[in-house]
């Protein structure tokens, strides 16, 4: 199973639903299988890695706390469509960290790549999880 | 691959992106209010009929039957759930919730 590529996309924007939450707790499940896992955030989804999610007033925990944890966790190739950013207006320093590197511990952010990237990468996937 | 496409083009951008990330030989089915997309002579029929230039696109025999959908834009395929099945077989699949 370990050498299954398995790619998680998100397009959901976070707390109107329940979507970007199940895909967080889904990618934890697929890295701990040691699966390859690829995870892409593209349209409203790339609001979901947008720093400063402050949910206290929603009283809901949200999951920025997971997300910071991702790499931690084995959830390293994260990916960000970077046209769905542009049309939000978001740069790269709107995203969050979601690790540090072991040695250097420098912030891990996630990578910016366009949709041909993304095309290629989906064709070389076992498997996709779409939220 | 199969990309799987559920919400109407009309309200939603889910067949849009769908069509930002297909590669050559890919093919597209419509399901559920997803198949407001076959409908001819829309404000959205352009966009499919780009599609069918280059790729198949399928879109399941009940969900428009149960939308009375059917005057399809020339070239879509209406299927049925075993047509389903078979793409399944021949194809991974990407569904744009």
């Amino acid at each position: 199973m370990a050498d299954k590529k398995v790619m998680i996309t998100v397009r959901k924007a976070p707390h109107g639903s329940i979507y970007v939450h199940e895909a967080i707790e889904v990618m934890f499940i697929v890295a701990s299988y040691g699966m390859n896992l690829s995870v892409v955030f593209m349209d409203d989804g790339v609001m979901a890695l947008k720093q400063g999610q402050d949910t206290k007033e929603l009283g809901i925990k949200g999951f920025m706390a997971s997300i910071g944890a991702l790499v931690d966790f084995e959830v390293e190739n994260v990916y960000v469509d970077k046209q769905s950013m542009l049309d939000r207006n978001l740069s790269e320093d709107d995203l969050v960290v979601i690790g540090e590197d072991e040695d250097t511990e420098e912030p891990i952010k996630p990578s910016v790549i366009d949709a041909d990237d993304i095309k290629r990468m989906m064709a070389e996937q076992d498997s996709l999880i779409s939220f | 691959m199969l990309h799987t496409v559920n919400k109407s083009p009309f309200s939603h951008n889910a067949l849009e992106s769908c069509l930002r990330f297909i590669n050559e030989g890919d093919v597209v089915l419509l399901t559920e209010d997803g198949v407001l997309a076959a409908m001819a002579e829309t404000s959205k029929s352009s966009m499919v009929k780009g599609v069918l230039a280059n790729h198949k696109v399928y879109a399941l025999q009940a969900d428009l039957k149960a939308r009375s959908v059917d005057a399809l834009i020339e070239g879509v395929e209406v299927i049925d759930y075993d047509g389903w099945v078979k793409l399944l077989e021949e194809h991974q699949t990407h569904a744009w919730l």
